[in-house]
């Protein structure tokens, strides 16, 4: 009987059609606008990613997220490092800069100023130069796409110079020399990031009474990170984190006091209803179309059961072949964004969650149809 | 006159009512009739009679609400709903005034229907549903779809459908009221070749006068009753004068 449900099907070719058309766009609204706020999330806290070496951040106890800077006194990192279980501690700079651009205008950047002594805490990838090159007079690294993109010299015709290693720039009034050129994961700001060391950093920046944003704390080997943290909280009355706790909490920022995730979630319900409203319409439609064969089938002595895996069949089918391009196409269109400002994160789970999705849409479609054909009474098919 | 075969199908004071309160219309108020082994009985009268109603209930797609109906030594009052399915199934053929055919199956698909609604293996059930098309003279058209044959052809195609399991009651309603004339008498012609046997019994509802030549006997209803049933060659001059 299988091949006869899914002749039914696709010899209905309007209203296959129609049902495909409809799960695949559900499939791909849920899906994309899924990736894209995935992506948005783990922008967020890249910066963080990034920074694999140290294994606990410490930082001042009202912080809410990485972003959220509240310095602290320059001692405070002594004191951590006096903690037992600390192999070691090293202070951070992290703050926001004004970049003079050639053409006179300026350009907010991204500022980290590492470790004078060790450096921890730099790019994850040095495409050109060297980190050790920070402890040259002046020297910064700037990241690639903040080089060939907002810091690059635009000349009158338009062509963008990007900058280069040996280029000078103006950072706060001062003059800083590009030693090299990183690769950083992109952030949530999307805004150049420029590094140097912590001590350059406390000159370029504006006045403060406090100037260091973290305390990058390396566990000594063996030690439960947790317990650790526990330590050096009771111990300072500052903020310990693991990495992952860091980044919880910087998700949970965004998650609760942006209006971000309530935006996409609208757009996946919306994708969600109508995936159920176009398809599942359609699909009952279809078996409304089909209802007289039905009773036929059933007359002639086919069992509800027999009818219900016909449709069961036919639901399996299009759900199939919806979400196959549904996602197809919301993969398509984050490959062709991979190199443009959009975020796209679409990990195995994003996926088993659209499956999930059209299955519930599938099967409330289904079920429609299923009610309609088991009510049919035979005694139809004589009815002209 | 007594036939000698064994009773295939016996209906004693069946009742069925449709709806309820002024609504209310008693589509068969007693219905008695005897079908023997072998024979081919028809079922005619004026529009609203009940011949549908009386042929559905005995074909097991309605419940009826009074009254005995035994086909073949049993009672669907005494089924559950998924034996009834069952046994329609396996012992029962029909055909439809509008052939019902699934319009996206080939000719020789939808023969094969009732064989895989009984669980023959598709090519088996293919095959077998060939060989039958052979015998209702469509042998070259087993890779036809519904919408590329004529009506008749259609009809064919259900007769064929209706006797490919080998059921041993076959119930058509009105099987040629949506041919011409000359069509329906060669349709009814090929029902009689195929579908008569001698255990098998074959009830046609009709409205048409000209193929009452092919019942052994003929069953006339009016308002829920069988008014008479007579065998055929006076039968079908008393109608022909009406
Ligand atoms: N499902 C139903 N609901 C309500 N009344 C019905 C239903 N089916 C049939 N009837 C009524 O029952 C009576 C008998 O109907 P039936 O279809 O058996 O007549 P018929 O002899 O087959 O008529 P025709 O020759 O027009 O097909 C009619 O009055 C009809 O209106
Ligand atoms: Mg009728």
């Amino acid at each position: 009987m299988n091949f006869i449900a899914l002749k039914m099907l696709v010899g209905n070719r309007a209203k296959y059609l129609g049902i495909i058309i409809g799960l695949t766009f559900a499939s791909l609204l849920i899906t994309q606008q899924a990736a894209i706020f995935l992506g948005l999330m783990t922008r967020t806290y890249s910066f963080l990613a990034d920074t694999s070496l140290p294994d606990i951040w410490v930082v001042d106890p009202k912080i809410q997220f990485v972003d959220d800077l509240k310095p602290l006194k320059e001692t405070e990192s002594l004191r951590v490092r006096s903690v037992e279980g600390v192999a070691w501690a090293v202070p951070m700079y992290k703050g926001l800069l004004k970049a003079r651009l050639p053409n006179g205008t300026f350009q907010t950047c991204n500022f980290i100023g590492l470790d004078d002594e060790t450096l921890i805490g730099g790019p994850p990838e040095i495409l050109q130069g060297r980190l050790a090159d920070l402890r040259r007079s002046d020297a910064v690294i700037v990241d690639i796409v903040g080089a060939t993109g907002k810091l690059a010299t635009v000349l009158p015709d338009g062509r963008r110079i990007p900058l280069r290693i040996g280029d000078t720039m103006e950072l706060n009034d001062h003059r800083a020399v590009v030693v090299g050129i990183c690769r950083v994961q992109r952030t949530f700001q999307s805004q150049p990031v420029v590094y140097t060391t912590f001590s350059r950093a406390t000159i370029f920046a504006p006045r403060e009474r406090k100037l260091m944003s973290f305390i990058l704390v390396k566990a000594k080997p063996g030690q439960d990170f947790h317990e650790l943290c526990q330590r050096i909280r009771q111990i300072t009355g500052l903020a310990a984190y693991t990495r992952e706790e860091f980044i919880t909490l910087t998700v949970q920022y965004y998650m609760k006091y942006t209006g971000i995730p309530i935006n996409f979630g609208i757009t996946v319900v919306l994708g969600f209803i109508v995936g159920i409203a176009i398809a599942g319409q359609t699909f009952h439609n279809f078996t409304l179309d089909n209802l007289r064969y039905f009773g036929t089938l059933k007359a002639m002595g086919a069992s509800d059961g027999m009818l219900l895996r016909m449709i069961m069949l036919q639901a399996t089918m299009v759900g199939c072949i919806g979400y196959g391009l549904g996602v197809g196409a919301a993969s398509a269109l984050g490959f062709m964004s991979g190199s443009t400002e959009l975020s796209f994160q679409l990990p195995w789970q994003l996926l088993l969650f659209s499956a999930i999705a059209v299955t519930l849409i599938c099967v409330a479609s289904a079920a429609l149809s299923m009610l309609k054909v088991i009510r049919l009474e035979p005694a139809i098919v004589f009815k002209s | 006159m007594k036939n000698k075969n064994p009773v295939a199908v016996r209906c004693k004071g069946v009742t069925k009512t449709y709806g309820t309160g002024d609504t209310q219309v008693h589509a068969l108020s007693g219905v008695n009739l005897e079908v023997y082994a072998g024979e081919h009985m028809m079922l005619v009268g004026p529009s609203g009679s009940g011949k549908t109603t009386l042929i559905s209930i005995i074909a097991g797609v309605l419940d009826r609400d009074g009254g005995e109906c035994v086909v073949f030594d049993h009672d669907f009052a005494h089924m559950s709903r998924y034996e009834k399915t069952r046994y329609r199934g396996q012992n029962i053929g029909f055909v439809f005034q509008l052939f019902n055919l699934i319009p996206s199956l080939s000719a020789a698909e939808n023969v094969a229907v009732p064989l895989l609604i009984n669980g023959v293996r598709r090519r088996e059930a293919i095959d077998r549903a060939r060989e039958i098309l052979g015998r209702v003279g469509l042998g070259n058209r087993t890779f036809s779809l519904p919408e590329e044959l004529s009506g008749g052809q259609q009809q064919r195609v259900a007769i064929a459908r209706a006797i490919v399991h080998n059921p041993r009651l076959i119930v058509c309603d009105e099987p040629t009221s949506a041919l011409d004339h000359e069509t329906g008498h060669k349709v009814m012609e090929l029902l009689c070749q195929v579908a008569v046997g001698t255990d098998r019994v074959l009830i046609v509802v009709t409205h048409d006068a000209r193929i009452f030549e092919f019942a052994s006997r003929i069953a006339k209803m009016d308002d829920g009753h069988i008014i008479s049933v007579t065998n055929t060659p006076c039968y079908v001059s008393d109608e022909k004068k009406e």
